[in-house]
């Protein structure tokens, strides 16, 4: 399971498997990886729904079909529930994010050394497969959520409400910059929320996974022979099945907290005070 | 954990899937399943439909079918009621013809009677005659004696 990678033992395993394959300076630094696996996970979904709904009849629909009707009626029963408001944007919108964050999540569930070890193969040295473990994958999803409340704001009660509710709610226009301060907080705190949530339990995750890879950490296949690797290789396997297991149950819970998150900030954007 | 550009690429790559999602699968298959119930509604309208008519034709079948039935019994005993009339019209006619032949036997047999009765009384005039010739051993005058032998020939 766990190769010897990169120096510096099991440190050195563990911090080679946090870095991201970067590429520019400074700011303009580029998680190559995340990006990587974020775009083919977007392409493979919407690829995939494509073929599904280039095809779909209204007849017997098949396999596939039958599946992407059933995503596509269960956020859009979501979305009915909570957001009244006239919008072709916000369905596609929570099935784009619940679709692609479950995606990215689910490359937690890949061992963690197969693609890296394959890429390392291939000369590629750092390689972070699940890009919903990198605060910039997480924090480009809420930030681009953050940016529709405040159009979905304006756009529902012009520029002039939105101002209003800015600088003269809740306490009216004699405590206005607390008024400001607390919209800014309140605001803020929602692509935050929603982006320090879910990169924190998918990093937790990644990295329990990667603490189970370490027992059999230096192990070659052929001392597995030997009692005490084989005890840590059948225990690595017990943790990591449960790991995973219950791994399974986060990753789409995360997904669809995302998803009702953004439906509900979306629906409170649109809706007035 | 630094934040850097990927976080605009991530961005755009988002905008460009939502914005995908939204032009090219989401309405379609909104589309099929909203087609797809339309027309299991009209289905099961359309069966309800069938039942009920179903069900309106059932009865007019059963309507039928008893006046059928009625109408059949009425013939029959139409049909009766007319066979025993021809049947009695058939035994009057029958008797009718049974006394008429009666009638002209019986009037036959007179006839015939009268008839021998005549010839009877002819032959017994002659007969007297014939006798009365041998018994009178006399010639009787047929002019003369005539009217008398006639009066007793009708006494016989």
């Amino acid at each position: 399971m766990a190769a010897e990678s990169g120096g510096g033992g099991s440190a050195g395993y563990i911090e080679h498997h946090l870095t991201n394959l970067q590429a520019g300076e400074g700011f303009w630094t580029f998680h190559i990886d995340s990006l990587f696996y974020s775009v083919l996970l977007g392409v493979l979904f919407a690829g995939s729904f494509y073929f599904a709904a280039r095809r779909a009849t209204a007849g017997v629909p098949g396999r596939w079909q039958s599946f992407v009707e059933m995503m596509v009626d269960f956020v859009n029963t979501q979305v009915k529930d909570a957001y009244h408001g006239p919008s072709k944007l916000l369905a596609p919108l929570a099935l784009t994010i619940f679709c692609w964050v479950f995606l990215m999540n689910f490359m937690d569930l890949v061992p963690v050394d197969l693609l890296p070890e394959i890429g390392l193969l291939l000369g590629i040295e750092y390689m972070k497969v699940v890009p919903s473990t990198d605060l910039n994958i997480t924090f480009g999803l809420s930030i681009s959520v953050f940016l529709l409340i405040i159009v979905f704001s304006i756009r529902a009660k012009g520029l002039g409400g939105f101002g209003r509710e800015i600088f003269f709610k809740p306490f009216g226009k004699w405590l206005l910059p607390f008024n400001v301060t607390l919209k800014v907080v309140e605001e803020l705190a929602k692509p935050m929320s929603l982006a320090l949530r879910l990169f924190g339990n998918l990093y937790a995750g990644e990295l329990i996974f990667i603490l189970i890879a370490l027992f059999t950490l230096g192990n070659t296949l052929a001392s597995l022979v030997t009692s005490a690797a084989a005890f840590s290789f059948v225990v690595q396997f017990a943790l990591g099945l449960a790991w995973a297991l219950f791994h399974i149950l986060v990753i789409t819970l995360q997904a669809f907290i995302f998803m009702m998150l953004t439906i509900v900030y979306l629906s409170m954007a649109s809706e007035e005070h | 954990m630094n934040i850097n550009a990927t976080l605009l690429a991530q961005c755009l790559v988002f905008a460009a899937l939502v914005w995908f999602t939204m032009k090219f699968i989401w309405p379609q298959v909104l589309e099929a399943i909203d087609q797809r119930n339309k027309e299991i509604a009209d289905g099961l309208e359309a069966a309800a439909r069938g039942r009920s008519e179903l069900d309106a034709a059932q009865g007019r079948i059963e309507q039928l079918v008893s006046e059928a039935r009625s109408q059949a019994s009425e013939i029959i005993e139409q049909a009766n009621g007319r066979a025993s009339r021809i049947v009695d019209e058939a035994r009057e006619e029958g008797e009718r013809e049974r006394l008429r032949l009666v009638e002209s036997a019986h009037s036959e047999i007179e006839r015939e009677t009268m008839q021998a009765r005549d010839e009877l009384r002819e032959q017994v005039a002659e007969l007297a005659i014939a006798g009365a010739e041998k018994i009178l051993q006399r010639e009787i005058d047929a002019g003369a004696h005539g009217a008398m032998l006639q009066r007793f020939a009708d006494r016989i």
